[in-house]
Parts: structure tokens; sequence; C-alpha cells
């Protein structure tokens, strides 16, 4: 894949941006990427990581000439990069590729742990045990486990998971 | 309407609130940032939209059975006076105390819970208890949550939490802190080490007021700044950690003090008390920081017979709204002064000058 702005040295840096209902892709090459100011994930200070964000979104608009918005609230990265605060819960979602840096950078991981609403809780669980049948099921398909394998399958199903991995 | 300056207690009775280890730990806190699911951020959100938002939280913080004497309020019904006695109550921030219109609070009378209804999130509530009880707190805000989860929906992610306004709250929503008093450690220069190595645990050191606030009268608010990737037990068992560790600094360096320099103690003792026993003219800030002093010193059994809630219903009834409130005219600053000083000198007259030879087992 071929770097969208100089169209010679080969894309390594990807950008996903979604506009709407439309999802914007952008391909840069290591210099390109450099040049825009959206590069060394490692050399972020809290600060620079804010206005990172800000870089990247900029970077979006420069390259499609739209900015990036909540779908939900109207909420742009600019407005971000105003307050440092979010317009509504969705903003998450909507920005989730610049604020992972961030939130990288801000806290002890990027995952969250500790409570959950009740109502959440069960699937929760469930999503983090389905993860881990998924993961034991595929290993014993590999191992041409099938006796092991059919149990996981049927474990899988009976908590609303998709064991679509065995005929 | 209920009038928050009428339902609050006395600040004298204020100070009659005890808790463990509350000489060194004047309060603890645990709050929650939570949002409506269906709602934009309060700073995003348009008017109708926020009072939307204080209609649907406001009667269903009201209906919890720890709410049940509570005084509950849109902010727009409050006076500045009242805001700014909430602020000094330690029982609103002063971020929500500029807050108008599609904003709200709901807080209980024995002030253990108090509630800030759009103030940066849609719902910041937090649980208040005399002394170091941070992890009491704790369980109590969570239970208080989990109650309110059953009418409200919150906002919450797999992967994030909680989500906030602001990125650096989300996940549990969780701010732990403590306010401490520490004049030992300021007095023997150990609070600027202190403070860094507090800080390089990823904890967070302010002044009395919480963010951007000085540490008036000694009094510093100690708190975690992470809230993602690590469980609220966890979170509240590191603060407890390392203020154990700072009481015991203080108490340390107090000791210490004593031993190597008494006539620092007693020069700083005995210079605050001739103040604020003699002055005819004091600011609220000049105030503080010698009532931390006398504080010292009834801690330190210079006063015999002084009891340290004089000292803190002082520190209470000294701040500019608490004083003003005593008042039947709007006065200013300078006006405030003479009174404040007054006041002061009126309350001290039957503490005595301050013993040179500390009586009792605080001499060791």
């Amino acid at each position: 894949m071929q770097c969208c702005v100089c169209k010679e040295k080969p894309a390594t840096v990807h950008l996903t941006q979604i506009v709407g209902d439309k999802m914007q892709k952008l391909d840069l090459c290591e210099e390109c990427a450099k040049a825009k100011g959206f590069n060394d994930p490692t050399n972020f200070g809290m600060a620079d990581q804010m206005l990172g964000l800000g870089a990247s979104l900029e970077l979006d608009s420069a390259a499609t000439g739209m900015e990036l918005k909540c779908p939900r609230c109207g909420f742009s990265q600019a407005d971000f990069k105003k307050s440092g605060r979010l317009g509504c819960p969705e903003c998450y979602r909507t920005f989730a590729e610049g604020l992972s840096g961030l939130l990288k950078t801000m806290h002890k991981g990027t995952r969250h742990v500790g409570k959950a609403p009740e109502a959440l809780r069960q699937s929760r669980d469930n999503v983090d045990r389905l993860k881990v049948l998924q993961k034991k099921l595929s290993k014993a398909v590999e191992d041409e486990n099938y006796e092991s394998a059919a149990s996981l399958r049927d474990e899988i199903k009976l908590l609303g998971g998709a064991a679509a991995k065995i005929r | 309407m209920k009038d928050i300056h009428t339902f609050l207690c006395s600040a004298a009775e204020s100070t009659q609130r005890h808790g463990p280890h509350d000489r060194i730990v004047m309060s603890s806190r645990v709050r929650l940032a939570r949002n409506l699911r269906e709602f934009s951020f309060p700073g995003w959100a348009k008017k109708p939209e926020r009072v939307k938002v204080l209609e649907t939280v406001l009667p269903a913080v009201s209906a919890l059975p720890e709410m049940s004497d509570s005084f509950a309020e849109a902010m727009d019904n409050l006076t500045a006076l009242d805001k700014q006695l909430l602020v000094e109550r330690h029982l609103i921030s002063r971020e929500h105390a500029a807050k108008s219109v599609g904003s709200g609070l709901v807080v209980n009378r024995a002030e253990t819970f108090s509630v800030m209804i759009n103030e940066e999130d849609h719902l910041r509530m937090q649980a208040l208890r005399p002394g170091f009880q941070t992890r009491e707190a704790w369980q109590a805000v969570d239970k208080f949550d989990s109650a309110l989860e059953k009418k409200l929906n919150f906002a919450f992610d797999n992967e994030l939490g909680y989500l906030t306004a602001c990125p650096t709250n989300i996940g549990t929503g969780i701010r732990v802190s403590a306010m401490l008093h520490l004049p030992g450690l300021v007095l023997s220069e150990q609070i600027n080490p202190i403070v860094q190595s507090v800080n390089k645990l990823g904890l967070a050191v302010r002044g009395l007021y919480g963010e951007g606030t000085e540490a008036l009268g000694n009094v510093f608010q100690v708190s975690n700044q992470m809230t993602l990737g690590e469980s609220e037990t966890v979170i509240v068992e590191r603060l407890e950690k390392v203020l154990s560790q700072i009481i015991e600094h203080e108490e340390n360096a107090r000791q210490t003090l004593m031993e190597k320099k008494p006539k620092v103690v007693f020069n700083h003792i005995g210079r605050a008390y001739g103040i604020l026993a003699n002055a005819h003219s004091i600011s609220s800030k000049e105030t503080m920081n010698l009532l931390s002093f006398l504080r010292l010193g009834v801690d330190m059994d210079l006063f015999p017979g002084t009891q340290r809630s004089l000292v803190d219903e002082l520190f209470l009834m000294t701040q500019p709204a608490h004083l003003q409130k005593q008042l039947s005219d709007k006065l200013s600053a300078e006006e405030r002064d003479l009174v404040r000083a007054d006041m002061v000198r009126e309350r001290l007259k039957n503490v005595n000058r301050p013993v040179v030879k500390p009586s009792g087992s605080a001499a060791n």
C-alpha cells in the first residue's frame, strides 16, 4: 500500500475515522506521518498527547476536507482541543482512536477493572468467560482434541456465544 | 423552599463530628463520577437538556434512604452567599458554585452524602466522613451508587468503564481523598519532598479547596489521579497506605521539632496566639494560617483545657461566607476583617497564653 500523501513510499501509519456513517482511511508513510506531526507514540508527554489528538484530527481534516464529528452530539475534535472534555458518552466511540494513546498516558491501564452496573455485570462476566472459552476451543481444535472441543462448544452455546469454529 | 443556612448544623456542631486520627486527618471523602447514557455531558449540553437531566436525577437521588433528610435544590435558586457557604463546608466544588440554571445539589443534614448534579459530569456523588475513614466512605458511596443505578441508566462501556466528560476520570470515576493538617511537616520543611514522593506514586496533593487552590492553614488534600485500569479497592488501599505514612511522618516531625527546635515551635504558636487574641483587623487567610498553629498548640498540650473543636469552629466561622452569614448587613472585605478579629478575640478570651513546658504525655 502506498502513502496517500507522497504516493511514493509504502504506507506504515494507518488512520481510520468515521464521519457520520462513513468510514475513511488514511495511509501514510513514516516520513509523511512525521511531517504531519503524527508519529513516535513513545515520545508523547501528556500535554503533547492532548495536542496529538488534535493533530491527528487536523491531519484527517486536511486530507479529507472534513472534520471528525460525533454523530450523536456534534462534538468535534477542535472542541476537545479547546476544553479537554468530551461532548457525550458516544464521543468515546467516535474519537476512540485518538483517545487510546491519551488514556494510556493518563492511566494505569486502558481497560476498566472494578465496579460495573449490576445489570451489565452478568453480561460483562459472560463476555470475559466467552473469550476464555473461545481460546480454549481453538486450542483444542488445533490439538485435535475433539472431545474437549465438543464440550467447550456446548458451554459456549449455553452462554449464548457462537461456536462457529468446529463443524 | 428550605434555607441552606438553617438546614445545615452550626459550625460548632459540625466540629463535634469525630473520627480516627482526626488530629491530622480532618476528613475523608470518596466521590464517584457518573453520567446518563442518553444525554450530552453538562459542558456540551444545551440548557433544555441540562434541565432535563436535573429533573431526572434530582428526584432519584432525593428518594434514596440516605437522603431522607436532605436539602435538594436547583443552583439558580441559591444565592452567591449560599453557594460560598457550601464551598466552605466542602459540600460542593468551587466549579459547582459557579453553576446556575440546569445544575443542582442534594445534601443530607448529617453532611455524610452530597451529590452535585451537572457539575462537570451529570452526577458527582460523594460520601464524606470525619477523620481517617476512606474505606468507610468508599463502602458508603458504593452502596449509594448501587441503589441509584437501579433508577438511572449510567453510561458504561465494557472496555472503558464509566464514561465521564473528562478522560482523566474514566473507568471507575473514583476520587478518594483526605484532608490533612500538616503543620509539623511544613515547619520542619519536609513538606516539599513528601509532596514530590506522593506525586511520584500517582497521587495529587492540593490545597484546602481542591484543584488550583493554595494550602491555607497548612491543610493539604491528597487524592488519586488515575481512575482506569485499577479497581476501586486497589485505589482505596493504596491511598490508605500513603495516608498512614504521611500521618506517621507528621507525628515524627512534631516530635522531632519539640526535641530539637522547641523554640521554633513555641515561637510560632505563641505569635499565632498573640495576634489572634489581640488583633483588631485580620484577613481570613491570615486567620487560617495562624489558627493552624493554634491547633498544633492544642495537639501538643500547650493550651491545657482548650479543645481542638474550638479551633476547628473558628477555622470555619472566620471564612467569608460563614462570617457574613452571622451578620444582618452585607459587609465589605475590610469591614469583615474587623468583625472577624472581634469574634476571634472574643472566643479566645478564656484561652490562656500557651504554656512553655508542655504538660502531660506530649512532653516527650
